[in-house]
């Protein structure tokens, strides 16, 4: 069967060339980069090259600024804990309602063990309320935390910008950046901003699942989340994975070989598969609405319908999207990030993500507009609000 | 993904009675759109009481539409007393089972049925259903008012995520969480505020029950000596005051029993 990935904001396949990077590291040079003979050296020196790549990648001043950790999620464990636990007499977080779950839960977790934290509110658009972030700097905030491009909507926030006024009325605040989505998909110079700490992961770059990298800025203090060892300059102890810091040091490469194609062919095939959904299917709403977006995401809501039963039609047919619907999630709640918007309910429940990568094709995109006017009759068929959709189609 | 067995990939690919019936002899209605699911069911119901017809209308994920599909195959040939002995298990089990966060859907296929069948029969559903399903709390993982006032008492449940870790109840749906919520402000126990002379006479009291004996083993002792707002000053006596791992003892031991069972916040300083 015909397979047409559209999920790339949940993971993506690792590269050809990626593996390739991968495989002697598994093999022959399998030495601990730590130890003193020759076996070593070849895999100390791809750490060493994984780290100005990566550096180069982030557009970090100096090597020494790349933390590799094991994903995204530590990442950001890493930079929040270890940035409060050196600045304890400040109880004060900035956050959005939009972070994903893996920074979102943490700071709900610190809130109840005395943090006290001001959320950020989105507008209708997706947009940051920034006038809103800014007042909420207080003497008292440690850290400010926002993701540079939300994953459920694309949005980019203007992380450099919210950076730099933050510590113009607070230096001592730390700025944490969540830019796992980001990576990849738009470029990123960190040394031409404020911010402190940036996170990435690189299986959202076609790099495996299982490995990440954390930017801490020079200077920047931080306590370790992982305790032991002397690697990675004692901040973060645990013998080096090296083939997969090799594979995410290639992805990086192939990532930034490949930016312009994202921010071309692959943003003209996202806003043809955006554009042919909203023109063919009446019941369609885009959700994603903010002017500034990362090239390869859409979210569009199905009025009166329900997104997973959509999910499934689709992977009957071979099509792999998500949805921001309560069935489809663990918790059985609807996506905050959409709530947060205030997608209402009649299309919240039916809304649906579509993320591109430099891997699809025109062909993937014909398919997929050629099938979802037909399931989405399907389904329309079906709901009991028949006279609601009615007024939509007619 | 979910697991669904092939019944329930089958009805939801392929879904059987799709519709509304015109004139027909009972509608029934579950759920709702903010929930993210609606069912409606049509019943055609001849002289002699038998379900000639049914068909139905959802918005609802795939064990949803799969619920709906096979009860309107369950009920067509039964008679309404016969189709009023079908349970939301029943519908489980004819799709060869649901997954766990999932069986709200065969809930709502039931209440739907239930609510059809009353409409026929002219039962007002109101106080007395209202009566009937007191006991029961949360419909989709059938647990009763008695199981979750237990899970607060017996097993200390503090929240709702307590509860669902507990029996599961409110974990589907969450239609039922306002009653759960009532009944965690009714029987859990709250972590009142404490007065300033209860606050240093709650802290003595640990260090009595808690800290002293322990202490004593090793023929040591402890005193309250002053509180200043989180900070406890206190006075190592016997063996401990000459210890070189007092202050291990003090911030391990001392500080983080206090920290347990007092204040999260609290600094134990030690006077000599």
């Amino acid at each position: 069967m015909k397979l047409v990935y559209l999920d790339n904001n949940a993971t993506t396949k690792v590269a050809p060339e990626v593996l390739e990077a991968m495989i002697p590291y598994f093999k022959d040079e399998y030495g601990n980069p730590s130890s003193i003979y020759d076996l070593a050296h070849n895999a100390n020196v791809a750490v060493k090259e994984a780290r100005e790549v990566i550096a180069e990648f982030l557009g970090a001043n100096d090597p020494k600024e790349i933390i590799f950790t094991s994903c995204g999620s530590e990442s950001a464990n890493m930079a929040i804990k270890g940035a409060l636990d050196v600045n304890r007499n400040k109880k004060h977080i900035i956050t959005t309602r939009v972070e994903h779950p893996c920074v979102l839960n943490l700071y709900k977790d610190l809130e109840k063990k005395g943090y006290s934290v001001s959320w950020v509110d989105v507008d209708a658009n997706g947009d940051l309320n920034i006038g809103q972030l800014l007042e909420s700097v207080k003497p008292d905030t440690a850290l400010v935390s926002v993701m540079m491009a939300n994953n459920e909507t694309g949005t980019i926030y203007p992380v450099d910008k919210i950076a730099q006024a933050v510590k113009m009325q607070n230096p001592e605040t730390k700025v944490f950046v969540d830019g796992v989505q980001a990576a990849g998909k738009v470029k990123i110079d960190l040394k031409s901003t404020k911010i402190d700490m940036f996170g990435i992961s690189g299986h959202k770059f076609h790099a495996p699942k299982g490995i990440g990298a954390l930017y801490v800025k020079s200077g920047t203090m931080l306590s370790p989340l992982i305790v032991g060892g002397h690697q990675e300059r004692g901040k973060r102890a645990g013998t080096e994975n090296v083939p997969y810091i090799a594979g995410m040091a290639a992805a990086a490469k192939l990532a930034m070989e490949n930016l312009n194609d994202e921010l071309t062919r692959v943003k003209s095939l996202r806003d043809k598969l955006e554009r042919g959904i909203l023109s063919k299917i009446k019941n369609a709403v885009l959700n994603s609405k903010s002017a500034n977006r990362v090239p390869n995401t859409t979210n569009i809501g199905f009025q009166y319908i329900e997104g997973e039963l959509i999910l499934l039609h689709l992977n009957d047919l071979g099509i792999c999207a998500s949805s921001g619907s309560a069935c489809t999630s663990g918790s059985l709640e609807p996506s905050h990030v959409l709530r947060a918007q205030g997608v209402p309910f009649t299309s919240l429940h039916g809304s649906i993500r579509f993320s591109l990568s430099r891997y699809t094709t025109e062909e993937d995109i014909d398919y997929t507009l050629e099938k979802l006017p037909a399931i989405i009759e399907k389904i329309v068929k079906i709901s009991p609000f028949q006279k609601e959709l009615k007024e939509i189609f007619k | 993904m979910w697991e669904y067995s092939d019944k329930v990939k089958e009805h939801y690919k392929n879904p059987k009675n799709v519709g509304s019936i015109e004139n027909a002899d009972a509608i029934g209605e579950a759920g709702a759109l903010a929930c993210g699911d609606k069912l409606k069911i049509y019943l055609k119901i001849n002289d002699k009481g038998i379900i000639e017809d049914a068909k139905f209308q959802t918005f609802g994920c795939g064990s949803a539409v799969a619920s709906s599909s096979i009860l309107t195959e369950m009920i067509i040939g039964k008679s309404v007393d016969e189709a009023r002995k079908i349970t939301n298990k029943d519908i489980a089990d004819a799709l060869d089972g649901l997954p766990p966060e999932k069986m709200h859907c065969s809930v709502m296929g039931h209440e739907a049925l239930e609510d059809a069948l009353k409409n026929y029969s002219g039962d007002n559903p109101g106080e007395e259903n209202v009566e009937k399903t007191g006991k029961i709390i949360c419909n989709c993982f059938n647990v009763s008012e008695e199981e979750i006032i237990k899970a607060i008492k017996e097993k200390g449940a503090k929240t709702l995520d307590d509860i669902r870790e507990i029996n599961y109840a409110g974990g589907g749906c969450a239609r039922c969480v306002p009653n759960i919520k009532m009944l965690l402000d009714k029987y859990a126990k709250k972590d009142d505020k404490l007065n300033p002379v209860q606050f240093i006479l709650k802290i003595n009291k640990v260090l009595e029950t808690n800290v002293a004996g322990e202490l004593g083993k090793d023929s040591g002792g402890i005193e309250l000596v002053n509180v200043e707002g989180k900070n406890v000053y206190v006075k190592l006596t016997g063996t401990c005051s000459s210890c070189k791992n007092a202050t291990m003892t003090l911030k391990n031991f001392v500080e983080a029993q206090l920290r347990e069972h007092v204040d999260p916040e609290i600094n134990v300083i030690e006077v000599k």
